[in-house]
């Protein structure tokens, strides 16, 4: 385990001193990313201390953790989000598969072609369903065989085709909110990225639609690696192999600061939490 | 166990009276419960809204029927498109140069200032957003917008005219002048509409900040954008101040916006209006009439372009 652990956290070029190694179980699996000593911050405001992570390559890693303790900006910072926001800053390490992702010459446009997002809203572009999966591969300059076949494809591995197969020219805005959360997915996987960014997915989303998603995760995770933010601890501990449980500190001068308590295989987080404040959450004596 | 069904905890059982409230009538909710003071309110509240709306109507609708009823004794197709008459004095049609003019400048005006400001709000809302640059941008076209269509007219005369002479193109460039600032504020606000979670969802897909703008926010906006534009033409269709110093008004047509003086709609009507003949005053008020259902016919095209292309 700490042969693991140590590997996922000395990265070359950066010695950093190691104040709040997160744990993390013997399969993590081959590191996708190694976060290190992670600070950001939005302008003078500091929304997230000392942040180390690994997060194992075809694997489901959920992030969890109260309200406004930094899982979305942590998540943004994985694909270079936050750089849209005026003001923002990053300080530490983020590396990706081995490479600094905030290193000099680092293309963000090819990192988030890399790493694809899914929103907590669905925001289906005002396109019809096809030109809506169409639109990654064609932005990104993919020449398919067929277009036809890889909206299909994709479609299918997001559990929409059969759903969709005879509209395929009509605005997504037709489709339901799950219908369009699967639509998103499916946007996102026709890019054929590395690793699949999840901000809280299911939240807008009835139960079925919500199983129907878990289902996929676990099916997707076969391909790629995939990171989700959710406050559905059921479905932290139902879809994923490594849960991370975040948490605002507040500092002497009442500034909260997002920090990560641990990170465990679920199963060992959910059973035996180390951190008292994590055993807190997830029995609901918190938040 | 029947409690537990009938009774979700998360809501509450309505608290009014005591615990017999279940046998009690329940409450009516016809407007007899409704008291009287407030009721007269309401009405009172109806009436002086219907007023206002009455009081702002009535000028228009006067303004519209006075020109239909003085226009239209002239107004025929041969008015849109017979020359006008070598003698003023003479009844009949027409005023098709002016009508050609009026298409032409307000095109050639189109064609210069809907690109610029559709540029210009893009920079704005993309990229500019809070720099400096972009704040002094704001301000000057706030500025532009206030400023009288005759200075603008007036500027083109120095800058313009005094140099090249007269021409359709000099009116044109006053008339974009005009539109510029109704360009951009319109657009800029459309644009400023476009949800935040478009843009993310094309950026995260890897699209590069020109990209997501040309394939993404402006065919979202594209419906707000037609119609801020189109409202802009019909605006500066409608101007004569800004014509009058730099196409002239002449009477014979000129397909040609860069040499010689040109003639319009407006233009025509300033002219006709004060000529003390009958016949020429009754031609104004046909010009007037084919102007207002030449705007009217572009409102309805914006109206018709919006509900389009809303996808919903
Ligand atoms: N664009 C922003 N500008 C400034 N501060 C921000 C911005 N976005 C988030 N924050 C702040 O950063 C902190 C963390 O926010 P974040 O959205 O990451 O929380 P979260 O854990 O995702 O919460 P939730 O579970 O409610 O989604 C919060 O205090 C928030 O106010
Ligand atoms: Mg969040």
């Amino acid at each position: 385990m700490s042969d693991t652990q140590t590997t996922l956290l000395n990265t070359p070029n950066t010695a950093p001193e190691v104040r709040n190694p997160a744990e993390l179980p013997a399969d993590a699996g081959e590191p996708v990313f190694e976060v290190s000593d992670l600070d950001f911050f939005y302008g003078s405001f500091r929304a997230l201390r000392d942040v180390n992570l690994g997060i194992g390559r075809r694997r489901v890693t959920a992030l969890i953790g109260p309200s406004g303790c930094g899982k979305s900006t942590f998540l943004r910072c994985l694909n270079r989000m936050n750089d849209l926001i005026p003001g923002t800053r990053v300080d530490g390490r983020i590396a990706y598969h081995g490479q600094d992702l905030y290193g000099q010459g680092v293309d963000p446009i090819e990192v988030r072609r890399q790493i694809g997002m899914v929103f907590q809203k669905p925001n289906p572009f005002p396109k019809s369903i096809y030109d809506n999966v169409a639109f990654g591969p064609k932005v990104n300059g993919l020449k398919p065989k067929s277009m036809d076949d890889l909206v299909e494809e994709s479609l299918r591995r997001a559990a929409l085709w059969d759903e969709v197969k005879d509209k395929l020219k009509q605005s997504a805005f037709s489709l339901s909110g799950g219908q369009q959360q699967r639509l998103c997915i499916a946007r996102a996987i026709a890019v054929r990225p590395d690793v699949i960014l999840m901000d809280e997915p299911c939240s807008a989303l009835d139960p079925i639609a919500t199983i129907r998603i878990e289902e996929l995760m676990v099916e997707l995770k076969q391909d790629y690696t995939i990171v989700i933010v959710t406050h559905n601890m059921q479905q932290a501990a139902r879809v994923s192999d490594v849960t991370a449980f975040f948490t605002a500190e507040v500092d002497d001068a009442g500034h909260r600061t997002g920090v990560l308590v641990e990170a465990d295989a679920t199963s060992a987080l959910f059973t035996s939490p180390k951190d008292q404040r994590t055993d807190d959450y997830i029995t609901g004596r918190f938040g | 166990m029947s409690t537990s069904i009938t009774a979700p905890a998360g809501r509450p059982a309505p608290s009014r009276g005591s615990s017999t409230s279940q046998t009690e009538a329940p409450r009516p909710i016809t407007g007899k419960s409704i008291s009287v003071g407030r009721r007269v309110r309401n009405t009172t509240a109806t009436v002086l809204v219907g007023l206002a709306v009455l009081v702002a109507a009535v000028p228009l609708a006067f303004v519209l029927v006075y020109v239909v009823s003085k226009g239209g004794g002239v107004f025929n197709l041969a008015f849109l498109t017979e020359s006008i008459p070598i003698s003023s004095r003479r009844a009949g049609p027409g005023m098709g140069p002016a009508v050609a003019g009026t298409l032409l400048i307000t095109g050639a005006a189109t064609l210069m200032a809907v690109p610029l400001g559709i540029l210009a709000a893009v920079y704005l809302n993309e990229y500019g957003q809070a720099n400096r640059l972009a704040a002094a941008i704001r301000f000057l076209s706030d500025v532009m917008a206030g400023v009288p269509s005759i200075v603008m007219g007036l500027f083109i005369y120095t800058v313009w005219v005094l140099r090249f002479g007269m021409s359709g193109f000099a009116g044109a460039l006053a008339l974009a002048c005009l539109m510029l600032p109704i360009v951009i504020r319109s657009t800029e606000g459309v644009l400023r509409l476009v949800p935040r979670d478009l843009r993310e969802a094309s950026t995260a897909l890897g699209a590069r900040t020109s990209r997501t703008i040309l394939t993404v926010v402006i065919p979202a906006a594209l419906p707000g954008i037609t119609s801020g534009c189109l409202l802009a033409v019909a605006r500066a269709a409608g101007e004569t101040a800004p014509l009058l110093f730099t196409i002239g008004t002449v009477r014979a047509l000129n397909p040609n916006l860069f040499e010689g003086t040109n003639t319009a709609l407006s233009a025509q009507i300033f002219v006709n209006a004060q000529l003390p003949f009958v016949a020429a005053q009754n031609r104004a008020w046909g010009a007037a009439l084919t102007l207002i259902l030449l705007v009217l016919l572009l409102t309805i095209i914006a109206r018709i372009i919006s509900a389009r292309f809303t996808v919903r």
